[in-house]
């Protein structure tokens, strides 16, 4: 086992893992941050996606140990309090994109990094082609492209 | 999913600093691999097709994460990830096929982490990169030595590294004007047929991926069509030389061949 620090949602904690334990595992079993889910574990689905250092990764194809000392942000991490929903989680509400939720919170992450990265400028042919690494199995996309782009435009940033 | 990663057979970790000190452990370690983005390895450890019993995590070696601007050249380091190689204005100005072409890999999340480095020294068959390696004339840099690309990759899963030597960069040669042209999997982004075109002063490169069971390859039969400046509907009849083209539930290989005639159109199309 070796120790390790990892700042999680702006908390920076310490952690005893085996060199085989992937980020997700940290995320889930040891921190109880059940937001983040496993589908796939074969780096396809997205239900996994969280940001570390900033950027979506796939987090059940990173191991812990690699993602040592660095930052972490889960679904958890985005809204100030239950009553105060981050705007993409209010616009996945307001456009019902999602049924069993299963690939929600890898949507929601994805849909952050998009709108950091391309803001008001996203549009419906930009999501579709960016959500390529998220499958939903519920929804057909149609409403989570749309509250993607609601999300994007409302944005207030270019 | 309860085991998580230790579904993987069990290794040591160790992070490594420097070049120097990555190569220094896998030569102590013979069995050891380099983890870099780790969107290859984690795959084929939790796989259990691979059980090196150390992993040397070289992701986080600063000294190779250079994109620098050669004037005839661009250069870019073994770590740098390929949202960067997409983003990268350097890139994007003098060789913007090949922006394109890491900006065509996986998936956002994939881009995020996977590497140059770490492509090129797995050669998967279906990887993008070894087309621009080829296409783009480029030199592959390792701690020791520097390796034209035709020598570098050796065949299918294979490359000329030496137990404890590490890729740490490839130079390309900034061509007159290129294109990338690929059928993505649907499902997983690997190109089906992916065909980088090139047109240097003393002619036309054409690199060809996802198409031969040994790995990228110039289809110099193509290379003499562009070349003639006769109209490229002659590659219809065009045969690849001496290559196993791949078969599988994707493809047929006579289908594989029908891609990389008509990306291979297509790219020169965009050249005109």
């Amino acid at each position: 086992m070796e120790a390790m620090r990892l700042t999680v949602n702006g908390v920076e904690l310490k952690a005893l893992v085996e060199p085989r334990m992937l980020l997700v595992q940290l995320l889930r079993e040891s921190l109880r941050l059940t937001g983040t889910h496993v589908g796939c574990d074969t780096t396809q689905c997205g239900a996994c996606v969280v940001h570390l250092n900033g950027r979506s990764v796939k987090s059940c194809t990173v191991l812990a140990l690699s993602a040592a000392g660095g930052m972490v942000t889960t679904i958890e991490g985005l809204a100030k309090s239950a009553a105060e929903p981050h705007p993409v989680q209010q616009a996945f509400c307001d456009h019902h994109a999602l049924q069993c939720g299963f690939c929600t919170s890898g949507m929601i992450m994805t849909a952050c990094a998009l709108i950091d990265r391309h803001g008001s400028k996203l549009d419906e042919a930009m999501v579709r082609q960016s959500l390529d690494g998220n499958i939903c199995r519920c929804t057909g996309y149609q409403t989570i492209v749309e509250a993607i782009v609601d999300a994007a435009g409302r944005s207030g940033h270019v | 999913m309860r085991q998580g990663g230790l579904v993987m057979y069990d290794f040591v970790y160790l992070r490594a600093e420097s070049v120097a000190e990555a190569c220094q452990a896998a030569t102590e370690n013979l069995e050891a691999l380099f983890l870099a983005g780790g969107q290859s390895l984690l795959p084929i450890l939790k796989s259990r097709l691979a059980a090196p019993g150390l992993v040397i995590d070289i992701r986080h070696i600063v000294s190779i994460g250079h994109i620098v601007d050669g004037s005839d050249m661009v250069s870019i380091g073994a770590g740098v990830c390929h949202a960067d190689v997409g983003d990268s204005a350097v890139v994007q100005d003098r060789i913007p096929a090949l922006a394109a072409l890491a900006a065509s890999i996986g998936d956002m999340h994939v881009r995020n982490l996977g590497t140059l480095g770490g492509s090129i020294a797995l050669n998967d068959p279906a990887a993008d990169y070894p087309a621009a390696l080829l296409a783009l004339d480029a030199t592959v840099h390792t701690n020791s030595r520097d390796l034209a690309a035709a020598h570098f990759l050796t065949g299918m899963m294979s490359t000329a590294l030496e137990p404890g030597e590490m890729v740490t960069g490839v130079t390309f040669g900034v061509p007159q004007a290129a294109a990338y042209r690929k059928v993505r999997n649907p499902a997983s982004g690997f190109p089906m047929a992916g065909v980088l075109v090139a047109r240097f002063a003393d002619g036309h490169r054409v690199a060809v991926s996802g198409v031969g069971s040994d790995g990228a390859f110039r289809w110099t039969a193509a290379e003499a069509l562009a070349d003639s400046g006769v109209d490229p509907a002659g590659l219809e009849a065009l045969e690849p030389n001496g290559v196993t083209v791949l078969s599988d539930l994707q493809a047929s290989a006579d289908f594989r061949l029908h891609l990389m005639r008509l990306m291979t159109y297509e790219a020169l199309d965009a050249l005109r």
